[in-house]
């Protein structure tokens, strides 16, 4: 009596299981096709100032910088690749993988890639130095690279809002020109924007000094910086660090980050400093004892509005 | 049975008669009471012909967003330089009398304040790194202090997630007693502030409120209040006087929406804080493989860690008060987290839809942040803003991220500006 209905109840224990591990492959195939599908956004410094004076030619670094682009589209079917172009006067896209799929401006000699990107770089480039025109400087001028930051944390956004299955972002700078100290802010927000949103910026620094903004980058928001030592081998740096997925990094020995300084550099002499006084109003960083703060104007010891009575005055002491 | 669900449909519009309240949960299972306010058929529209379609989320969720940042701007442009008060002291003072078992919000509203406490905690330390809470309940009559004002989150979350109970009456004197007393001795550059989340209807004082309204007024203490249940005339009085903001949560997104508008900075009433310049430290990164004491656990560690400038102590994360020497420590981006506060952007203007089907063609058809296309199917012109200052078209998910979370405007970022002028920033 017992025999029959536990034979079926057997028979449908294991129909179900099989159902279900069915549904959990299936779902498994589905996260493991997504996790390692990547869109990768370059950042691609194309400041004249800093290419006419740099000792590797910007031929050069754009025929590596191709070839690797080629390398990321090949590694998954699924990927894409988006190219925002960071000029000394202004930040354009000048390549989208999956907008071009269709267009075909080969003319059988170079890919698809190749062509596009060049001749939209080209007409990027004139456009961009007739937007500097006016100016006459000597001293050598950044590019912009807060607003290509922005323009890419835009875009991945959308990236986000187009559904479930979408690739994993993550953002790629190529950048030789140095820091500019008037973007500091507005890089500090794109980088906390991106830590939120668990965008990994890497960066790859081509220039002459370090870019402490840029190891910051990469520090905060668990990408990877790296400064490679033998420019005529960037493609090999390129394709071995920055081309893998985000889900197989946890398989790679990558460069990890050493000595990213995070001290504070005071507004008055802009030295770094370990020890120093905060404005309690604005959050400026000073180096010894002022009167009144030089951003904001708020004098210390006292309320902001009221003149300074006596009473007021000794309560100026310090309180560490 | 039939009753008492019909009595909790009609309560959702004014909360007066929670003594009334039958227990219900001997009726209804768990999934039926999920959906027993839930009338997902009002979320449903018929257009001219008749035909069903779900309401347009994002124009609405887009004109809420506008009416908030337009309510913000106008408050704003009232004084010519709005100051944040950026070093915050905060104390939430929960309300654990008996009206918080109340079962409106579900499963119970102790729960659920728990819950959205935790979530603003979190955002509360991200948006404003140099600034302490502190955490207070009202149980029984008489206000306890369940964790001292400091700035790491770990600790107040572990606190709240302890076993919670309710009851008893509620003392809104009382906690203004305790959390006064507490937040007089911290130092004068910081703001002091107080959020009570309050769920019952009634306060039991054993003397007179306003006199401890007067006090607080006196030392300069920002008291707001979020209610649960109904708005009642002493939390009024008492955020009126003190300069706060009052107001009471219709449901659970609503209470979520209301406690995440105080993790911004408050525009600081400038007399309320005495400007001073605070002595604090850059500590370095110890070097990988170095073994040393840590002095916030009292044990060897190997590694990851950082030292004092001034007494060479070892800590564990930023930013933290060394416990030795008393230093402040932080690192530049907590810093660099604020200065957004300080640097506002402006709120973009609508552009009209006809703009766009301009037959010069000088208007853009993409979104300048993400390329996405600023037209309907069709080609009819959609819905988009521009920056006042830079006159870039930006569609409405970008002005909605721009403004939240990049405080960065693509467009005025892309730009060099033809004159030498100050853009922003140091």
């Amino acid at each position: 009596m017992a025999s029959a209905p536990s034979k079926l109840y057997s028979g449908l224990s294991l129909a179900l299981s099989t159902i279900f591990f069915f549904f959990k492959v299936v779902e498994g195939l589905d996260s493991v096709i997504a996790d390692d599908v990547s869109l990768v956004v370059v950042l691609l410094d194309t400041n004249p100032f800093f290419w006419t004076t740099s000792s590797f030619p910007f031929s050069h670094f754009l025929s590596h910088v191709l070839a690797f682009l080629n390398a990321i589209l090949t590694l998954n079917q699924l990927n894409q690749v988006v190219i925002i172009a960071t000029g000394c006067n202004s930040c354009d896209y000048v390549y989208d993988s999956s907008k071009t799929a269709n267009q075909s401006f080969g003319n059988g000699r170079m890919p698809t890639l190749c062509a596009t990107l060049l001749q939209n770089l080209e007409e990027f480039m004139t456009k961009d130095e007739k937007l500097g025109i006016e100016e006459a400087e000597e001293r050598i001028t950044g590019s912009l690279l807060s607003g290509s930051l922005s323009m890419a944390l835009c875009y991945i956004q959308r990236v986000f809002r187009s559904g479930s299955l979408h690739p994993q972002p993550r953002i790629l700078c190529l950048q030789g020109s140095p820091d500019g100290p008037e973007q500091y802010v507005a890089i500090m927000n794109a980088i906390f924007s991106a830590q939120r949103s668990m965008v990994p910026i890497d960066s790859c620094y081509i220039g002459v000094q370090n870019s402490a903004f840029l190891q910051q980058a990469s520090y905060i928001t668990g990408g990877v910086h790296h400064k490679p030592q033998q420019l005529d081998g960037l493609f090999q740096y390129l394709l071995t660090i920055f081309a893998t997925d985000l889900h197989s990094r946890s398989f790679l020995q990558l460069p990890k980050p050493v000595g990213v300084d995070f001290r504070a550099s005071c507004f008055c002499h802009k030295n770094t400093i370990d020890m120093g006084y905060i404005c309690s109003v604005c959050l400026s960083i000073f180096c010894t004892r002022h009167k009144k703060c030089s951003t904001c104007g708020s004098t210390f010891g006292q309320a902001q509005s009221d003149d300074a009575s006596a009473t007021n005055r000794k309560r100026k002491a310090p309180d560490s | 049975m039939k009753n008492g669900e019909g009595r909790r449909l009609n309560k959702q519009a004014g909360e007066d008669d929670e003594e009334e309240e039958d227990d219900l949960e001997g009726g209804l299972e768990a999934w039926e009471r999920r959906y027993a306010e839930d009338r997902s058929w009002e979320a449903l529209q018929e257009d001219e012909s008749g035909l069903l379609q779900p309401i347009d989320n994002s124009a609405i969720y887009h004109a809420q967003y506008r009416r908030r940042l337009r309510a913000l701007s106008l408050a704003s442009s009232a004084a010519s330089r709005i100051q944040k008060g950026l070093i915050r002291f905060l104390y939430v003072v929960i309300d654990l009398s008996r009206a918080a078992s109340e079962m409106d919000f579900k499963p119970s509203r102790m729960v659920v304040v728990a819950k959205h406490v935790e979530a603003f905690i979190r955002e509360f330390f991200d948006q404003n790194p140099l600034s302490q809470i502190g955490l207070a309940i009202i149980k029984d009559g008489v206000a306890h202090c369940l964790t001292d004002l400091g700035g790491s989150p770990e600790s107040h979350i572990k606190a709240l997630m302890g076993k919670l109970s309710c009851s008893g009456d509620s003392s809104l004197q009382n906690g203004l007693d305790l959390v006064h007393g507490f937040l007089n001795q911290i130092p004068t550059y910081g703001h002091r502030e107080v959020l009570i989340l309050y769920s019952a209807l009634s306060t039991c004082d054993p003397g007179d409120i306003m006199e401890t309204i007067q006090k607080c007024k006196k030392s300069k203490l920002r008291c707001s209040v979020i209610g649960l249940s109904a708005e009642m005339f002493i939390c009024k009085h008492l955020c009126q006087e003190t300069g706060g903001t009052y107001s009471v949560a219709l449901d659970e997104s609503h209470f979520k929406e209301l406690i995440l508008e105080h993790a911004p900075p408050p525009p600081a009433i400038a007399e309320f804080a005495i400007s001073n310049l605070i002595k604090m430290g850059f500590p370095q990164r110890a070097a990988e493989g170095s073994i040393s004491i840590c002095s916030c656990h009292k044990e060897a560690k190997v590694g990851v860690g950082y030292t004092c400038p001034r007494c060479k102590a070892r800590v564990c994360e930023l930013p933290t008060e060394c416990s030795i020497c008393g230093l402040q420590l932080v690192s530049s981006p907590h810093l660099a987290r604020s200065y957004h506060h300080l640097f506002p952007i402006a709120p973009f203007n609508e552009v009209p839809s006809s703009r766009l089907n301009n037959s010069h063609g000088r208007s853009p058809s993409t979104c300048f942040g993400c390329q996405q296309s600023l037209l309907n199917l069709g080609n009819k012109p959609g819905l988009s803003v521009a920056c006042p200052k830079c006159k870039k078209y930006f569609c409405l998910e970008c002005d909605i991220y721009i403004h939240e979370s990049l405080h960065n405007c693509p467009g005025c970022e892309s730009y060099r500006p033809s004159k030498p002028v100050a853009a922003s920033g140091e």
